[in-house]
Parts: C-alpha cells; structure tokens; sequence
C-alpha cells in the first residue's frame, strides 16, 4: 500500500518560505508503523529531512509534531489514528522554526524556568531526607509525569498570543507539581509570582492542551487548582 | 512579575473576581427585568416611570451599568492585549474603551435620576 505525505520543510539559510513537500511510502498491506518510524524511512529517502527524535518510546518528549492538524508524539502516534488520504506533518505551532519540524524551544524553556521548577525547602535540613507520607506524594501523581514535550502549550492559543507572558499549560503543571508538594516552604512566593493578569490567568479554559497531551496530564485541571489556591489566598 | 497598567484591577485575581462578580450582577439583572416584562399586565409610560421611580431599581440599574463598563474593560483589555500587537494601537484602543465604558456609566446615572 502506498501511504502519501505531506511534510513542512523550511530552511532559513536556503528558502524565503516554507513549502509543504509531498512524500510517498510503501507500507506493507495490513501492517502498522509509528509516524516516526515513518519519517526515518521519508529520510532515508531523502537525508536532508529535519526532525528531532530520540527514545521513539514516548518518553523523552523531543519529537513533538503537528500531525494532521492535532500535536502528539510521532513516536507513539500510529499510522492509522491519522485519517484522510494524506498524512500532513508540521512542526509544532507558534514557535520559531529552526529547520523543517526542528524547531526553537527556548520560549516555552522561559516559561519553564520561571515558575522555579524544583523543590525549595528553608526549613532545617533533615538528618537524612524530606519525607512525604504516601498520601502527600500521592498529590503529585498526573504532575510529576509531565515530559516537557511543548505538545500542549504550542495548542494553546493563549501561549500563540502571548508566549512571553503566559506561562502556558505545562509550565502551569510543574508550578502546581511545586505548589502542592508537602515538602515546599515556597508556596506563599510561587502564588504571589503567579498573581498578574496573564501568568496564570491568560487560560480561557480552551482544554486543547488535555486534547493533545500524550502522557494523559490534566494541565487544565492544575491551572483549575492554582487559581483556588490563588482564591483561598486572596480573599 | 509582569505589570498591566491599563487593566483595571491590579492582579489577575482581582481582574477575574471582578469578571465573575460583574457577570453575576448582570444575570440577576436581565432575569429580573425578564420577569417583570413577562408579569407586568402592560408595558406603558406609568409601569415603566414607577419601576424607575423606586430608589432602589435605579440603584439595581446603576449597578448593572457599572458592572457592563467594568466587565468591557476587562474584557476589552484581555481581546486587545491577545490581538492588538503594536503598543501605539493598542494604547488608544484602550483608553478609548476605558473612556467610553466612564462615559455611559456617568451618562447612566444622570438618566436614571433623572426619572
Ligand atoms: S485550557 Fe488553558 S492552558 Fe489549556 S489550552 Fe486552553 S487556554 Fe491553554
Ligand atoms: S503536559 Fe503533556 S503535553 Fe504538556 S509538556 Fe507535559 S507531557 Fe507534554
Ligand atoms: S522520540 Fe522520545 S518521545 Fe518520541
């Protein structure tokens, strides 16, 4: 069977604009390959296809694409959930493209480093370690899983309009990860980083980062949950 | 932290307090009058000058008004700071929602007392 694409390819040293470049591939009748292992054959082809990988297990989060219109992991997207005669890959939406689906990171980093995404405890150190009892940890479940993989924040079309100012659905994720974890002394500081009009705010509930998120996270839900803590505080 | 100066209230939280709170106002308001459209046996110059009439009706209307002018500009403010990219643009469309949303709030009272 021959499966047809349609792939984004930009270079910016070489193009003056992006074009969409048609591919075919010969795929075994019956058989199932992942858009990943796809595209590595497409290369084959054609070696100078651009495209970020590396686990291909949906663990590493570096090869999100836009595929068929919906953002997911190519690694871990079969074939035949792409419907239509063509399957259409883009790089992820709203952020610099480096070349074709390779593209710049750093803004969606920015937002990450700015809701301080690790543990901050100024109490006595202990003797040994923090400890959690089995239900605090249990809060940070549908949290700690997040893979920075972008899938959600660049389908968010907050982030498209503001992505300096808006956190965005992941970074949101790992500040309430923070924010509810028993072992954190900087709740008060975390909220009060949060508390302008578009941090936190900018969400309009949209949910297309629960839509795409390919690890099953709930940004939506934890953005819901900073903005009670927001509430509790500041009322 | 990042500054919005010509938002109205002077954090996020307060910005979405106020959207909800205003919306609530606004939702009593439409259901009241609905009613009383509905119940009232004819709609004619007495009806409508004695609901007006009451202290306490022209207070329930300013009330609305105020809550629309404030629920726009925030609204507003949200829609051009998505949209509006150049800050000159952006700037004077702002100031002119703020005005105008003072405006009818002011134009609103000197109607209703009026009455
Ligand atoms: S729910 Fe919020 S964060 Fe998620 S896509 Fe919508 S606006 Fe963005
Ligand atoms: S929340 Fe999901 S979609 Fe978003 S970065 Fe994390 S794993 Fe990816
Ligand atoms: S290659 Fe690691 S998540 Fe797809």
């Amino acid at each position: 069977m021959k499966m047809k694409f349609s792939i984004y390819r930009y270079n910016p040293d070489t193009d003056k604009k992006p074009r969409m470049q048609d591919y075919e591939l010969e795929i075994e009748e019956g058989s199932d390959m992942m858009v990943l292992d796809a595209l590595l054959a497409l290369k084959d082809q054609d070696p100078t296809l651009s495209f970020r990988r590396s686990c291909r297990e949906g663990v590493c989060g570096s090869d999100g694409v836009n595929m068929n219109g919906k953002n997911g992991l190519a690694c871990i997207t079969p074939l035949s959930d792409l419907k239509g005669s063509k399957v259409v890959i883009r790089p992820l939406p709203g952020l610099p493209v480096i070349r074709d689906l390779v593209v710049d990171m750093a803004q969606f980093y920015r937002q990450y480093e700015k809701v301080r995404p690790y543990l901050i405890n100024n109490d006595e150190p202990p003797a040994r370690e923090h400890l959690q009892s089995p239900k605090d940890r249990a809060k940070l479940d549908g949290l700690y899983e997040c893979i920075l993989c972008a899938c959600c924040s660049t389908s968010c079309p907050s982030f498209w309009w503001n992505p300096d100012k808006f956190v965005g659905p992941s970074g949101l994720l790992q500040a309430y990860r923070f924010l509810i974890d028993s072992r954190d002394t900087e709740t008060q500081s975390r909220l009060a980083d949060l508390d302008d009009a578009y941090s936190v705010f900018r969400c309009r509930g949209i949910m297309n980062c629960v839509d795409v998120c390919p690890k099953g996270l709930n940004p939506t839900q934890a953005i819901g949950h900073i903005r009670s803590m927001l509430l509790q505080q500041g009322v | 932290m990042v500054t919005s100066a010509t938002s109205l209230g002077r954090s996020g939280l307060h910005d979405w307090i106020i959207q909800r709170v205003t919306a609530v106002v606004l939702a009593a308001y439409v259901i009241y009058l609905t009613g009383f459209l509905f119940s009232a046996d004819a709609i004619e110059y007495n009806v409508w000058r004695s609901l007006f009439g009451q202290v306490w009706f022209k207070i329930f209307s300013l009330l609305a008004i105020a809550s629309i002018c404030f629920h726009a500009w925030i609204g507003m403010w949200i829609v051009s700071t998505d949209y509006i990219k150049p800050t000159g643009l952006r700037m004077v469309f702002q100031v002119f929602v703020i005005l105008f949303c003072l405006a009818c709030l002011i134009w609103g009272a000197q109607i209703l007392w009026s009455v």
